[in-house]
Formats: C-alpha cells, sequence, structure tokens
C-alpha cells in the first residue's frame, strides 16, 4: 500500500545527503584552503585582469573561473572565502542558538517576571528591521570577525527564542512534566532533563537554519563594506564587485553567488532533513 | 468593553516598544567611536568650531540628557536635523517613505498572487505530483532570503535577458511633475502609462526578490489551512448541491481557511518591509532603506534615529492592522 | 415499478484494495423511506457519500451501478454527475454545528444553490428559503436569514440544514445520522420534523442510522450492514416481526425499543458475530478472481 507521505518523504533522505555532501565539500575546501587553491586569492595582476572562465575564449589555464578587475583568481578566492564564511556560521550559530534557546527555554518554562521581560525584549527586537540592526551594530563594533559574529548573535538570538518558548510552553503543560514535578525533581533540573529533550529536534532544525542566516548576514555585510578589511576574499565582497561589474564580466558575481545560493540552500535543507530524522513524532 | 480595553492595553504595549527601540538605538549610537561632528568640517577648523557645532546638535550634553532633548522634540513632530544632509530628518524620511511603501505593497501583492495560486493549484490537486513539485519549490524558494534572490534576478532580467532596470527608481530622463513622492500610485491615477510602465521596469525586480519568499510561505501556510478545511462538513455539503471542485475551493474553503494564515503573513510581511534596506540597496532603489544605510556610514545620528524609529512604526502598524483585519473576517470575533 | 435510486453491485475499496462496501445492492422507492442500520465502521455512510459523490480521496467505487432517476451516475463525467445530484438529490449532514460555512450568514447558504445551479432569482430563492424556514418552525425565520451560524443553536441549526436539504424540491434525501450529534430532548423533534417534511413533499429518503429504535419510527423498508455487505433487506413490518438473519435478531434484541426502554438488553452473542464474520470472508473469497 502507498503511503500518503510517501512521496514527500523520499526525497528528504535524498536531499539530506546532498546539502550533508555539498558542506562536507566546502568544509575541505576551508580546511585544505591555501594547498588546492589553484593561485594566491590576493595576488593582483592587471596583465590577468577580467579573464573569463576555462570554457570561453580567452581564458588561461590556471583561472579555471576567471578572473575579477584586478586579475585575482575567482576559484581560489571562493576557497579561501569558504574559511571566513564556515567560521561565521559555525560560531555565530552555536553562540547564537546557545544564547536564544535558554532564554526561550525560560522564558516558557518558568513564565512569570522572566517571560516578560524576555518576551518585552523580542517585541523590541521584531520591530528593527534586522540588517539595518546589523549594520548599524558593526558601524558601532568597527569592521571584523568579532563584530561580525557578535552583530549576528544580538540580532538573531530571538529566533531561537521565539520558538523555543512557544514549545516549551507546550511541553511544560503536559502531564509528563507535572509527573516529573511530582516526583520531586528540581524545576532547573526538569527544564533539562524533560523539556530541552523535547525541543531538540527543533533546536537541531533551527541551528543549521541559523548557520546558513549567518553566512547571508556576513555576504549582507560584505556587500556593503562591514564585513573584514576590504581586501581579504570573501563571498560578500565578490558579490559587491561582482555586482558592479557584472555587464563586463558576469563570472565575478556568478559562481560566488551559485557558492552562497548552494551554501544556504544546503544549510536549511540540512535542517528540515534532521529534523525529521530527529523528530520521535514523525519518525 | 473588553475590545476597547484589549485595544488600549496594545497600544500601550506599542509604546513601551517603541519607547525602548528609541533606548536601545541612541544608546548603541552614541558608543560609536569617531566624532561624526570632526567630520563635517573642513580641515582647518578650531575647536571652537568643533564645539559651536556639538553644542548646535546637543551632543556636548550627557546622554540622558540627550534623549531628553530628542524624545520631547519627536513627541512635537521635530526628528532634529540630519548631519550629513543639513535638512531636517522628518521631512527627509518622509519624502523617501512612499518608495518604500510602494516596494513593499507591490511585494506583498505579487506575493500573496503567486502564493495564494500555488496554494489553490496544490489543494486542487492534492496528493498528486504536481502537490509535491509546490511543496518542494515552496520548500527551496523558502530557504533563500531575499539578498540571494535579488542578486539571481539581476543576473536573469539584468544580464542574461536585460528586460528590466537594474538600478533605481525611475528614469532621470522622464519628465514627471508629480505633487506627491507615490509615483506608482500618483502615475495610476493620472493615467501616466509612460510613467507607470518606467516604475514598473524599476520596480519589478526588487519586488519580486522580496515577494519569493513570503510568496512560499504563503503557498505553504495556505494549503495546508486550505487541505484541512477541505474535511469539514459544509464543503461536503456544498459539493453535493453540485458545485465543482474549484468552487468549493475558492468559495467555501477559501474565505475559512485564510484565517489562520493571516496572522503569520502579517508578522511576515514586517520581515519583507525591514528586507527592503539590503534590496533597495542592492538596485539602488531611493527608498528610506537606501537612506538608512547612508546614513549609517555617514555617522547621521538623528538620521539614523529617525529612520529606525519610523521602520519601528510601521511594524507595529502593520501588526495592529492585521489583528484588526482578523477581527473583520471573523463574524465570531466581530460579534463577541 | 422501478425505485428511484438503485444501487447495484456496489464496491468500494481503499486505495490498496482493502474492501470497505462488498456488492451493496438497494432500492429506494419514490416517495419511501429506506432505513440503513448498521454499526459503526459497517460502511453504511459509505452508500450514501458514494451516492452523492462525496466519498473520501482514499476511497474509490471499484465496480457496482448507482441509478438515481433513471440515470447511471456511475457512467457520468465527473462534472456532469455532480451537477445531476445536485439537481436531484440533497443531503441533510450528521453534525450540525460543522455543517454551515461559518463566515457566512444563512440565508445565503440556503439560497445560493437555487440561484447559481438552478438558475432562480434571488428574490424566487429568497421567498423560498422564508418560506421553508417557517415550514421547519424557525421563529422569525427573516431574522434567522440574516444571522451567522454561531449566533443559533445546535437545534436550531439542524432545522435549517433541513430546510436547505429540501428548498430544491429534492426527489432524493440522504439523512445521515441525523439526530446523533443533538441533544436527546432534541432529537425526537428533528426526527418527526424529519418524517413530516418527508411524508408533505413525498421524497424518497435514504436514512443512515445506527439506532433501530429510530428505524422503527420513520421507515418503511430497511437494510441491515455489516462490514460492508447488505446483511438482510425487508419491509419494516416484518423485520420486526420476523428477523431472518440470526445477526439482525440479535441486534434487535440489543436495541431499547421505544415502548419499553426499560426492558433487559442483551449484547450481540459471539458465536452470531463469528457467523456474520465468516459469511463476509465467503464473499470475499468468491469476490476474488
Amino acid at each position: 500500500m502507498r503511503d500518503a507521505r510517501g512521496d514527500i518523504k523520499r526525497p528528504l533522505g535524498l536531499r539530506l545527503w546532498l546539502s550533508g555532501g555539498w558542506l562536507l565539500l566546502l568544509a575541505l575546501a576551508a580546511l585544505l584552503a591555501p594547498w588546492i587553491a589553484p593561485q594566491d586569492p590576493l595576488a593582483q595582476d592587471l596583465f590577468t585582469s577580467r579573464l573569463p572562465p576555462f570554457w570561453e575564449s580567452g581564458a588561461e589555464p590556471g583561472f579555471w573561473l576567471g578572473s575579477d578587475s584586478l586579475g585575482r583568481d575567482v576559484l581560489s578566492r571562493i576557497i579561501h572565502g569558504a574559511r571566513l564564511a564556515l567560521i561565521v556560521a559555525l560560531v555565530a550559530g552555536t553562540l547564537t542558538c546557545i544564547i536564544g534557546t535558554a532564554l526561550g527555554l525560560i522564558a516558557g518554562y518558568y513564565r512569570g517576571w522572566p517571560d516578560r521581560i524576555i518576551s518585552r525584549f523580542v517585541d523590541i527586537w521584531m520591530a528593527f528591521p534586522p540588517v539595518l540592526f546589523a549594520i548599524l551594530l558593526i558601524a558601532v563594533l568597527g569592521t571584523g570577525l568579532t563584530s561580525i559574529i557578535i552583530a549576528i548573535v544580538v540580532i538573531d538570538w530571538t529566533r531561537f527564542a521565539r520558538v523555543i518558548r512557544a514549545e516549551a510552553m507546550t511541553q511544560g503543560a503536559m502531564d509528563y512534566v507535572a509527573s516529573a514535578q511530582v516526583a520531586g525533581r528540581k524545576r532547573m533540573g526538569t527544564m533539562l532533563a524533560e523539556i530541552l529533550p523535547n525541543v531538540l529536534p527543533t533546536v537541531v532544525a533551527l541551528l543549521t537554519l541559523e548557520m546558513g542566516i549567518a553566512v547571508i548576514v556576513e555576504a549582507i555585510l560584505s556587500f556593503v563594506n562591514l564585513s573584514i578589511s576590504t581586501d581579504s576574499p570573501t563571498w560578500g565582497g565578490m558579490i559587491s564587485e561582482g555586482r558592479t561589474s557584472v555587464h563586463q564580466a558576469w563570472w565575478v558575481l556568478v559562481f560566488p553567488l551559485i557558492t552562497l545560493f548552494f551554501t544556504v540552500l544546503s544549510f536549511s535543507q540540512l535542517g528540515e532533513g534532521l529534523k525529521d530524522r530527529f523528530d520521535p513524532v514523525l519518525r | 468593553m473588553t475590545l476597547l480595553r484589549s485595544i488600549l492595553m496594545r497600544l500601550l504595549s506599542t509604546a513601551i516598544t517603541l519607547f525602548g527601540v528609541a533606548v536601545i538605538v541612541f544608546v548603541v549610537i552614541r558608543v560609536v567611536p569617531g566624532n561624526p561632528i570632526a567630520m563635517m568640517l573642513p580641515p582647518g577648523a578650531t575647536e571652537a568650531d568643533i564645539a559651536r557645532l556639538q553644542a548646535q546638535y546637543g551632543f556636548d550634553k550627557s546622554i540622558f540628557g540627550q534623549f531628553v532633548i530628542w524624545l520631547s522634540g519627536v513627541l512635537q513632530g521635530d526628528f532634529g536635523t540630519s548631519i550629513s544632509l543639513r535638512q531636517p530628518v522628518s521631512s527627509l524620511v518622509l519624502n523617501r517613505l512612499p518608495a518604500t511603501l510602494e516596494l513593499s505593497i507591490v511585494a506583498l501583492l505579487i506575493a500573496i498572487a503567486i502564493g495564494g495560486t500555488l496554494a489553490l493549484m496544490g489543494t486542487l490537486r492534492r496528493d498528486s505530483r504536481a502537490e509535491g513539485a509546490i511543496d518542494i519549490s515552496a520548500g527551496m524558494a523558502l530557504s533563500i532570503p531575499d539578498f540571494l534572490w535579488g542578486l539571481v534576478l539581476i543576473l536573469l532580467f539584468g544580464v542574461l535577458w536585460p528586460v528590466f532596470h537594474i538600478s533605481g527608481r525611475i528614469s532621470p530622463a522622464l519628465d514627471i511633475d508629480f505633487t506627491t513622492n507615490f509615483y506608482l500610485f500618483e502615475a495610476l491615477l493620472r493615467l501616466r502609462l509612460d510613467v507607470l510602465g518606467d516604475l514598473i521596469g524599476h520596480m519589478f525586480m526588487p519586488a519580486l526578490a522580496l515577494a519569493i519568499p513570503l510568496s512560499a510561505i504563503i503557498a505553504q501556510l495556505l494549503k495546508q489551512s486550505l487541505k484541512e478545511t477541505m474535511h469539514l462538513d459544509y464543503v461536503t455539503l456544498s459539493r453535493t448541491h453540485g458545485y465543482g471542485e474549484t468552487h468549493v475551493i475558492t468559495r467555501d474553503a477559501l474565505p475559512n481557511a485564510i484565517l489562520p494564515t493571516l496572522t503569520l503573513v502579517g508578522v511576515q510581511f514586517t520581515f519583507l518591509i525591514g528586507g527592503t534596506v539590503i534590496i533597495e540597496r542592492l538596485f539602488s532603489y531611493e527608498g528610506l532603506g537606501n537612506m538608512a544605510i547612508d546614513a549609517v556610514i555617514n555617522r547621521d545620528l538623528p538620521l539614523i534615529q529617525g529612520i529606525v524609529i519610523l521602520f519601528a512604526l510601521i511594524f507595529t502598524l502593520v501588526n495592529f492592522a492585521v489583528d484588526m483585519l482578523y477581527v473583520v473576517l471573523n463574524p465570531r470575533l466581530r460579534h463577541a | 415499478m422501478s425505485a428511484y435510486l438503485q444501487i447495484r453491485n456496489l464496491c468500494v475499496t481503499l486505495k490498496g484494495g482493502i474492501p470497505i462496501l462488498r456488492r451493496v445492492s438497494l432500492d429506494v422507492a419514490a416517495g419511501q423511506v429506506h432505513g440503513l442500520v448498521g454499526e459503526s465502521g459497517a460502511g453504511k455512510s459509505m452508500i450514501g457519500k458514494a451516492v452523492l459523490g462525496t466519498l473520501p480521496r482514499a476511497l474509490q467505487v471499484t465496480r457496482g451501478e448507482i441509478w438515481l432517476d433513471g440515470v447511471d451516475l456511475l457512467s457520468l463525467p465527473a462534472r456532469e454527475r455532480q451537477r445531476r445530484i445536485g439537481a436531484t438529490a440533497a443531503l441533510i449532514p450528521q453534525d450540525p454545528l460543522t455543517a454551515l460555512n461559518p463566515v457566512r450568514r444563512v440565508g445565503p447558504q440556503i439560497t445560493r444553490r437555487l440561484v447559481d445551479i438552478l438558475g432562480w432569482s434571488r428574490s424566487d430563492a429568497e421567498a423560498r428559503a422564508l418560506h421553508l424556514l417557517e415550514e421547519v418552525q424557525i421563529p422569525d425565520p427573516a431574522r434567522v436569514m440574516r444571522s451567522y451560524p454561531h449566533e443559533l443553536s445546535g437545534g436550531m441549526r439542524q432545522r435549517i440544514l433541513i430546510a436547505a436539504a429540501f428548498s430544491a424540491e429534492p426527489k432524493l434525501i440522504i439523512a445521515d445520522e441525523p439526530t446523533t450529534a443533538l441533544d436527546v430532548t432534541v432529537q425526537k423533534q428533528i426526527l418527526r420534523l424529519i418524517a413530516d417534511m418527508q411524508a408533505r413533499h413525498g421524497t424518497a429518503l435514504l436514512f443512515v442510522t445506527h439506532d433501530l429504535g429510530v428505524v422503527s419510527k420513520v421507515c418503511d423498508t430497511l437494510s441491515v450492514l455489516y462490514a460492508g455487505k447488505v446483511i438482510e433487506d425487508a419491509r419494516m413490518r416484518r423485520f420486526f416481526t420476523r428477523p431472518i438473519h440470526p445477526y439482525s435478531r440479535a441486534l434487535l434484541a440489543a436495541t431499547p425499543s421505544y415502548e419499553d426502554p426499560e426492558g433487559a438488553l442483551t449484547p450481540v452473542p459471539q458465536s452470531v458475530i463469528e457467523q456474520v464474520e465468516r459469511e463476509v470472508q465467503d464473499h470475499d473469497r468468491r469476490a476474488a478472481p
């Protein structure tokens, strides 16, 4: 008999593998960047400027995906840019996750005044345009890796807090939590031992989603020249340069864009896939 | 009585939120290193010149003192003077607001059109491959943010098949003598088709980029809600009356299925408006968001404050309007 | 005399092959009330849904014929079938709380099919609706027409649904457990109302219920269903005096009568259940190629 969900379930496995595979590839490229990048990503050479990718006429060997207006190799810059993107994704994503989840759990499980304070801050945060907030924070903190990470954590903790608060409230109202209380557990203990495991699938899905968002935020900040120093290779910076010269050298925009596109897509699909895997109710 | 009470509570809550936004922006901004006043003066300026200008902008007072002055100004409708543009913030911001509002509303309409159509098609062909395809593409569209869609669109319709304008709001060569800055609405009212076409040519890509993620959300939520409604007895009853499937979906199920979708779409619309900041930058569209980024880069404190407060105000108004709309569309609440 | 509704060898299966209805045949003569009795899950509601074309998507008709007013519905294309059903048949649903659209006023919910499907003028349809609401004894019908469903009681809503069912003078009405969801006090009134309306309009009525007591009040003939199979077909009087099938007898013994509601009841004995189960299995074996 055909399961009604069958059609929808099957591609999830495939998507999990594809997205996981892409991210693994990216992680390897980032780790091995100095050894596998065909060129020095910073080397400028006006004689090799705006070379097209290898299949077009006028291409030069060694510049597989072409070069930008300063003669820097696009492929090498993408590979080196993966380092910053993945560091931001991992560090900022994890920190945001920890802080946001903790606040969401406290608000949703303890209720009362901690909930009122946290929810009020969430309301205020929701009234900010996030990109503007991020740019403002970078302007204040100054450019650099730490600033980017702080900005992402400060902006996006609400994403976790909102969802986890709602889930913790639902879980907290269930009988098994009450029975744990009756059995004499401390409230903190109940929260960590009973509530947290039940919201974990959601946390994992949100975490991978957040990693994708962190990559985007970094790209956006690079795009408005507020990321890290302007000559180090970042995907956002490449896109920014590619955007201005798109009619002369489309490849400077296209290749970092494709990379960014698949990376963000992979993070979110990975999250969806993992959520279904971990969710005991869905399984 | 309870309705009035809940509206009052709501207004109070909105006021607290706006106050909170103002405080946070004020505090964050004043930690900015570098003296914005010093940047405004020519290199040979004396200490006295700087001090005079600082006094003029109120920067010689404490943060608290500055906040009180700013707040009392705001309550009288005075948002201060822009440092970089040397004009009143309120008039600068109000000049740009129509551009951003038009962009957001057009994007919302596109999102509703695309998302609604997909949801209806998915419900009509439910449990088929077509529905699966809609689910998967909506899932993908949803996970890619507007910024990336904007870049993809630039490549598609700006470079590969250059049919739309890739930057700006309106062609400078165009002769317009409009009384408002709501170019799109005014062009519609005046039936200036040349202007209308030019505006749409500029607006299409940024609006579509903003609309794609929201349309995916609408498609998913509305389809889910429609499918649940299709099981209800009054829908079955309507079928026995001899109505076709399309009529049953659009006339019987849709009015009920919209309600649960509406609240979430309201929140998502505020995200869309927030997205205009970077999308306007990407397409060099002369709206609030573009101005905001310039203001940050120029350290234009009064202007940043004004724009952020305006955004916060728009967000809370949107949420309020959505809640009201929910009551209007739901007769069970209307008569309560 | 040929019956107004004739069902012949109707088989309905869950997609994948699990049988829900097993070669069901039954007749409802014009102007007569036919009861359809069985335990929950016996498939009695599915017969009504199959006739009206509202089977859940997971179910499909695999064979059989449904003749309504001399036309085999199953031979028609879907769109035409649905239009034909709309013009000749109507449904009184089970749960009046969910059978009216909560965001629409009551009046248009009664009149719109008359206008849309049957081409009446709006004023004719409204006059007709007012008249019918009076007929089902709704006080102040003009006000009720302007009300939203949530402003009316369950009994009131069921009266509205009955009025709506009779609005287009259908030749056949299917009542699917029309009193089950109501308060006991209202049940009898609604039952009497349906019987009165049926008699006055001379409509054929297929009455689906699990309650033999109700059947004895309103029906002329009945079919007993077990596991999607018709166990016994009978005229009313014969059934209550001389039921043939042991399951029918057991069912009668398990039903409180209106005359003696306190009388002793016997549950259906295990041996009888085993016997009908065997018959159903025999049927399936014979049906298999």
